[in-house]
């Protein structure tokens, strides 16, 4: 081992690649020189180059320095130099490394906190080397939306083999989802240093690039089978498309669905939230008191989202992290939309998309007061796609974007709505986190890709990504892609939700949830435009997709569902929400949102847990972009509220948790129980020394 | 070099001191997870560890005792960092017992209950000072055993 270690470290990236996971370069970053050293030895033994710093500002400035040096950041919570989480979305912003938090406390909260704010993983101190041997999985996972080559979802699946998600899917989705950030920033190098190798599990893998284009036309031949008749097979042969494989069309089906899901589960949480706020699931509730989650109740809707910051919004860095393709199809349209309210540079990639539910769109007509401000315009011309409105619907008419990001925002970044910079996503998107300081500057750099109003997307899709990429989980589970069809279909937007989802669930996507209530969203939007606020808004479809999909309210409430979940997310200032979303989710039933708080702590139980992406994704979907997760509810409040109260306001973490994240709920119970049952003082007062103690021994 | 039975009795105490210091609770699997980290290119992995974990208690069971002692008014919030990252550094170690101190401990300083952190505190000076004797222990006899020219058992 000995000699292994030191190959694997010092020859750094030729020699760790190549044996990938030998040499897999850690920074790790923990102010407590106990645990540092104890980790940097556990992580030699692991055969990984290891770098420590006992102080975040010193890790962030490494990172920032050379990005392409390391390969995964494991950092510690409570730093004094700067919050662990803070770093964490820094990190995920600007450099999308996986970041692996570690604590000595299990509070649910602080492991929900991690997920939002786009923890790959959460590791309870002490760690022990069985758990620091599969950490890789999470360089693998990121890298592998990362596609620069052409169609080829084959091999994909075969690097996933180490994690243990396989199948097609999950490499497929991942293919997207570095599709659609790849569509949508040039210059984000979110897998920037992929670009240089493949992913070091395995041999160079072509992948799929979902370009608007591509997208497109697998949107229309989705709607045009229809989203629940659709399958692979058959798109692939309306897609006529050379080079697409089978299984690169079911991945991107997965994501769709998921995102479709998404977007309809968030409105439908919102509905439900409102409606069942506190109520339901106990785990909500929790979610609720999240940081994150509280601010959904602030959120007042989708129409939070000022339009002001819709535009200004600068999806950037929020968006870069957004993998999944339809987020990233959407994204390039959201941005577009929300940039500066080109509005026909939305229209166009959402038409691309499909339809995006009309009806979402002409709702949401208020494009002033949605989040997105620029996408209100072109939402509600696309109002035709319902997919890209993800916004538009949530925001019911007039944000439909705005919020679909804003759900992602939930994160607290998400300041989705591309409102003028401010995306309130402080709080905790890490994603987010940056683009909302990037907005104002249109800080590509963080968020990379996404155009203003993506940048709410992005936010969304970065959770989307993460659980797209990551946890092919959730495209494996096949749920996806039922939603995706129909989180395609709403807006471009969606993919922005996606993206939150994704970013909370770093891997999981919340695929219960989101699969159910994207399929349900995507069923509904498939439909004429105004059938997808319809079909949102049943809350009690919603409600089936595990609880998250809100179809509350049709047009508004789903897309304050979709809020909802957003909010959750964002947890912050999204009380503003509540307020709002209580008006418009007269639906209230299923508030999908409540989920994603769930999911998140699900997710932090159960890696794969997808349904808290979902969530995240929905949140991003559903307009909720209420940037107000940082508090900034500002221009989003106002507009999302007008539109989608229902959105936020309900805490679909309640509502929703019932159904959907009942799962998770338990996950996480009992992971919470574990730990607690380690920390169980076992003080067994023996403070002397037994006859055969030291005394005997020396 | 050897010294016949000398050497045994050393080697056999350096096996035994962690077996019961795990018996006890002192110390749980963690610490014996990080004596099997240690290998000819970290040969003193587990005393350096346990140094700095020394080092660090100390400093922050005092820091405590000062908090715990101001009149114009205990700042538990330092409180509660200190012992989070006691809770954290010695779960790294293994230090169980000193661990489990800091869970009790946390509670009552959760509770701004100034005595019941009086009293918590010296439960955990207690435990560390359990813990650094028989730590010290092991770390002589391991020096006792280089020195008379043996090598040290490793775990396995």
């Amino acid at each position: 081992m000995t000699m292994e270690e030191k190959l694997g470290g010092s020859n750094g990236e030729d020699g760790g690649r190549d044996r990938f996971p030998i040499g897999m370069r850690v920074l790790a970053v923990d102010d407590d020189p106990i645990c540092l050293k104890v980790l940097e030895n556990l992580l030699r033994k692991c055969q990984y180059h290891v770098t420590t710093t006992n102080q975040a500002i010193t890790a962030l400035k490494m990172l920032r320095e050379n990005r392409n040096r390391y390969d995964l950041v494991i950092s510690d919570v409570n730093m004094p130099d700067m919050d662990g989480f803070k770093l964490l979305e820094l990190v995920g912003l600007e450099m999308d490394l996986p970041v692996i938090m570690l604590s000595a406390h299990s509070d649910t909260k602080l492991v929900m906190k991690g997920i939002t704010h786009g923890a790959c993983d959460y590791l309870l101190k002490p760690v022990r080397i069985e758990e620091l041997k599969n950490i890789w999985q999470h360089v693998v996972r990121k890298k592998k939306p990362d596609s620069k080559d052409q169609i080829n979802a084959s091999n994909q699946d075969k690097s996933r083999g180490g994690t243990g998600e396989t199948g097609p899917t999950s490499s497929s989705s991942d293919q997207k989802v570095s599709k659609k950030r790849k569509d949508q920033s040039e210059d984000e190098d979110e897998e920037g240093d992929d670009n240089g190798h493949e992913d070091p599990s395995t041999q160079k893998k072509p992948r799929v690039v979902w370009s608007v284009e591509l997208h497109r036309k697998f949107v229309s031949a989705v709607n045009q089978l229809g989203l629940e008749k659709a399958v692979p097979k058959k798109i692939l042969d309306l897609m006529n498309v050379d080079g697409l494989t089978r299984e690169n069309v079911a991945s991107h089906l997965q994501k769709y669905r998921l995102y479709l899901k998404r977007l309809s589960s968030v409105a439908t949480q919102q509905a439900n939230m409102v409606a069942a706020l506190g109520s339901k699931d106990p785990s909500y509730l929790r979610m609720g008191s999240l940081d994150g989650f509280g601010d959904f109740r602030t959120l007042t809707g989708p129409g939070r989202i000022s339009s002001a910051s819709l535009s200004s919004y600068q999806p950037g860095g929020l968006f870069g992290r957004l993998n999944s393709s339809a987020a990233l199809s959407l994204r390039g349209i959201s941005s577009g939309v929300i940039q500066s309210g080109h509005s026909q540079t939305l229209n166009n990639p959402i038409n691309g998309f499909g339809k995006i539910q009309p009806a979402v769109v002409p709702a949401n007509q208020n494009q002033n007061g949605t989040l997105f401000q620029g996408i209100p315009t072109s939402i509600n011309q696309l109002s035709q796609n319902k997919p890209t409105n993800h916004f538009g619907e949530f925001n019911r008419g007039n944000d439909p974007n705005a919020f679909g990001v804003a759900t992602n925002f939930q994160d607290a970044r998400v300041t989705v709505g591309g409102s003028s910079n401010t995306l309130p996503v402080s709080s905790g998107n890490p994603l987010l986190l940056q683009s909302n300081t990037q907005q104002t500057q249109h800080s590509g750099g963080a968020f990379g890709n996404q155009p203003s109003s993506l940048g709410v997307t992005s936010l969304n899709q970065e959770p989307f990504d993460m659980n797209v990429r990551g946890s092919s989980n959730f495209l494996d589970h096949g749920r996806c892609s039922e939603n995706w069809q129909s989180a395609v279909q709403l807006s471009s937007f969606p993919s922005n939700a996606l993206s939150a989802s994704e970013t909370f669930s770093h891997e999981q996507l919340p695929s219960n949830n989101l699969q159910e209530s994207i399929s349900w969203t995507s069923s509904h939007l498939s439909s004429s435009p105004l059938d997808l606020s319809s079909s949102m808004a049943n809350p009690a479809n919603l409600e089936d997709s595990r609880g998250n999909i809100s179809q509350v309210g049709l047009n508004n409430n789903v897309i304050q569902n979709i809020d909802y979940t957003t909010k959750q997310q964002w947890g912050d200032s999204r009380h503003d929400y509540n307020g709002n979303m209580n008006n418009s989710f007269s639906r209230g039933d299923s508030l999908v949102p409540a989920s994603g708080p769930m999911m998140d702590q699900s997710n932090v139980i159960s890696d794969k847990m997808n349904d808290v992406s979902l969530f995240s994704q929905f949140s991003g979907d559903s307009t909720y972009v209420v940037p107000h997760l940082d508090g900034e509810k500002s221009a989003f409040d106002t507009k999302s509220r007008s539109n989608d109260d229902f959105l936020f306001e309900t805490k679909p973490q309640n509502g929703f948790n019932q159904n959907s994240f009942e799962p998770l709920e338990n996950i996480m119970m009992s992971m919470i129980k574990s730990d607690q049952n380690n920390e169980t003082p076992l003080m067994d007062g023996e403070f002397g020394f037994d006859a055969y103690s030291l005394g005997s021994c020396i | 070099m050897w010294h016949g039975i000398d050497m045994c009795s050393l080697v056999y105490s350096f096996a035994f001191v962690p077996c019961a210091c795990e018996h006890q609770g002192i110390v749980d699997d963690q610490f014996t997870q990080l004596r099997k980290l240690e290998d000819e290119n970290s040969p003193h992995f587990v005393m350096e560890v346990a140094s700095l974990f020394f080092e660090d208690c100390e400093k922050l069971i005092n820091n405590m005792a000062i908090a715990l002692e101001q009149k114009q008014g205990v700042d538990f919030k330092q409180i509660d960092e200190c012992i989070h990252q006691l809770k954290g550094s010695s779960s790294s170690i293994g230090a169980m017992r000193v661990k489990n101190a800091c869970i009790a401990f946390r509670s009552f300083s959760d509770g701004q209950n100034r005595e019941g952190c009086l009293r918590c505190l010296q439960q955990l000076s207690h435990e560390y000072s359990l813990l650094k004797n028989k730590l010290q222990t092991l770390f002589r006899l391991e020096k006792q055993i280089v020195a008379a020219g043996g090598s040290i058992p490793r775990v396995h």
